[in-house]
């Protein structure tokens, strides 16, 4: 079958190619930017390729002990806390996963988690529970409050219930325990869903900035992007009052440091994208019901 | 016996998640009682003086509460729609690409801004809209005044609902491009041979063939009516622009948080609950209805 090119084949491949432009550009020209002399950057000369390239402002990075801090803090948090978001969100989907006759409970169980996910408190009695049990300026204070994803605690149960019947009597029949028959057979068999949920939650954590704004007083013990906001922020956006002072604080000279400080904090996710890209469209797309 | 044995492994398989639940979702439930307070932490909630209405009176004369709620309104809509439009225009868009590496390479990097957090993407858009920034210089080279974006009660809105659509577009496409790839192509074959060209084809077999997804999503962004997006605009704004830009959730921050005005806080806090939830349950009973599928 031989096919002319058409008008309408032309604008759709511009408009697509817009629109990938548009999300790629800003980032080349951040990434521009690192790479460029202090002088330029604050000039705004710099496109999407560096003037005057330089490495002086990954220099200055590396010598910057409060950058590394935190991004050591943010590496610890992503492990613990996915650790501990994924061990429980496991042991809640298989018992919710059982129907009612197997488990007579299940349904307090399930009523209690959606009205959990339904009924926040809100920030503030929130932030008075977490001072109280002395979570304050602790890693904890950004990995226990959250520790139940209950979306995702969803997302596993059903997929559980997807699980052949015939594989969890079998084992039942040799007289396998709950547990065992979680660990040998169900988690196995859902391991591209774990997957998932677990970069779900990788993100999450390293892209979280504000429990700890909430939680953390002291900026030693910042994540990496709640630091990156505080340098990026310099001065209290809150003071802002009149168009000279945020033409001041628009018009940073540290502009290639910054741009290079959020091109070392995005490396992580970079590195994790092509997992990422492979299964979050399956993630999304057997929780299209999620969020 | 060995039924209740394998009922007992369940309750302690729940037990710490309901632990943790326990204490930080059920337990500050009961700090909901500051709302109907005059609530001062040396005294605790004991102790705190019952006002009863008082903060939700106050909060209704408050000149401040009617803009907030209409400026929330206002950007979560225009965010709730540009979310079903453009990602369902964007993914017909990308159906119609026939090379296969140029959608592929799209694709990759469309949906990389979703995966990127506010806080940088914040510091990326105000140097591209601040007023030395590249949009600015477009602006000016086409003859016209640079516009203070960042300062603009005019801009501030669109800015916000329009920043938001191109960081989640490519996202919020993958489902719509999952469900395009689930309709048979006999279809349009069979619309081929009855003489349909493409703008008829995407009429009568792909827009029906993806309607129920369109019709599931409207309906589970509903409950977002509320949400105009805390990270966001607390990464953005400024005194500046808080006649446009303040929302629910940056002012129970602000007073809450930043001002210790613990009870006015918690009392916009539970109104804001308290409609969440009746969204959500409406949301998902109809979803049930208009299609077989549900949340929860």
């Amino acid at each position: 079958m031989h096919k002319k090119i058409k008008i309408s084949d032309v604008v759709i491949f511009l408009v697509v190619l817009l629109l990938g432009l548009s999300c790629l550009l800003p980032l080349l020209n951040v990434l521009a930017i690192s790479f460029s002399d202090s002088a330029s950057a604050t000039a705004n000369r710099v496109k999407f390729w560096p003037v005057n390239f330089n490495l002086n402002a990954y220099k200055k990075i590396l010598n910057d002990q409060q950058f590394w801090r935190s991004f050591v803090i943010s590496i610890v948090r992503v492990v613990l806390g996915t650790a501990v978001n994924m061990l429980l969100t496991i042991l809640m989907a298989y018992p919710l996963s059982k129907s009612k006759r197997d488990f007579r409970a299940q349904g307090i169980y399930m009523k209690l988690a959606i009205f959990a996910m339904l009924f926040p408190a809100g920030m503030i009695p929130l932030f008075m529970v977490v001072k109280q049990v002395h979570l304050m300026d602790t890693i904890w204070s950004l990995i226990i409050p959250t520790a139940v994803p209950i979306g995702n605690v969803i997302l596993l149960m059903n997929f559980f219930r997807a699980v052949p019947k015939s594989l969890e009597e079998a084992a039942e029949i040799d007289g396998a325990t709950p547990f065992k028959i979680l660990w040998k057979i169900m988690l196995p068999m859902s391991l591209p869903c774990l997957a998932t949920l677990a970069l779900f939650c990788i993100v999450g954590h390293w892209n979280d900035y504000f429990t700890a704004i909430l939680y953390i007083n002291r900026t030693v013990n910042y994540p990496l992007q709640t630091y990156i906001r505080q340098v990026t922020a310099s001065f209290d956006m809150s003071k802002i009052n009149n168009i000279e002072l945020l033409r001041q604080y628009l018009q940073v000279s540290s502009r290639n440091l910054n741009c290079a400080k959020i091109v070392v904090s995005v490396i992580p996710l970079l590195i994790l994208y092509p997992s990422l890209q492979r299964y979050f469209v399956s993630g999304i797309v057997m929780g299209a019901v999620k969020e | 016996m060995k039924h209740l044995k394998r009922e007992l492994s369940y309750h302690i398989m729940l037990l710490p998640g309901m632990i943790i639940l326990a204490i930080f979702t059920f337990v500050p439930l009961f700090g909901l009682a500051m709302a109907f307070q005059h609530y001062i932490p040396a005294k605790g909630i004991s102790g705190s003086d019952w006002t009863g209405l008082e903060n939700f009176k106050f909060l209704f004369v408050l000149p401040d509460s009617k803009q907030i709620l209409i400026n929330t309104l206002i950007i979560a809509l225009g965010k709730m729609i540009l979310a079903i439009v453009i990602p369902v225009c964007f993914a017909l868009l990308l159906n119609e690409i026939r090379i296969k590496w140029f959608k592929k390479t799209v694709q990759t990097v469309v949906y990389l801004p979703h995966f990127l957090s506010w806080v940088i993407l914040a510091s990326v858009l105000q140097y591209i809209f601040g007023f030395d920034g590249p949009i600015n210089a477009i602006i000016s080279n086409l003859g016209g005044e640079p516009i203070m974006f960042m300062a603009s009660n005019k801009w501030f809105r669109p800015l916000m609902i329009i920043s938001e659509s191109w960081k989640e577009f490519g996202y919020g496409s993958i489902i719509y491009l999952a469900a395009l790839t689930s309709i048979d192509p006999g279809l349009y074959e069979a619309a081929a041979i009855d003489g349909a060209g493409r703008w008829k084809q995407l009429l009568h077999v792909t827009l029906p063939g993806i309607l129920p997804m369109i019709i599931l999503m409207t309906t589970m962004s509903l409950p977002n009516i509320l949400n105009a997006g805390f990270d966001q605009i607390y990464n953005m704004y400024n005194p500046l622009v808080y006649e446009t830009g303040d929302i629910l959730d940056t002012f129970v921050y602000r007073v809450g948080i930043v001002e210790r005005q613990y009870s006015l806080a918690t009392a916009v806090g539970l109104i804001k609950s308290v409609v969440g939830m009746v969204l959500i349950l409406s949301a998902n009973k109809l979803a049930g209805k208009l299609t077989d599928r549900k949340m929860f």
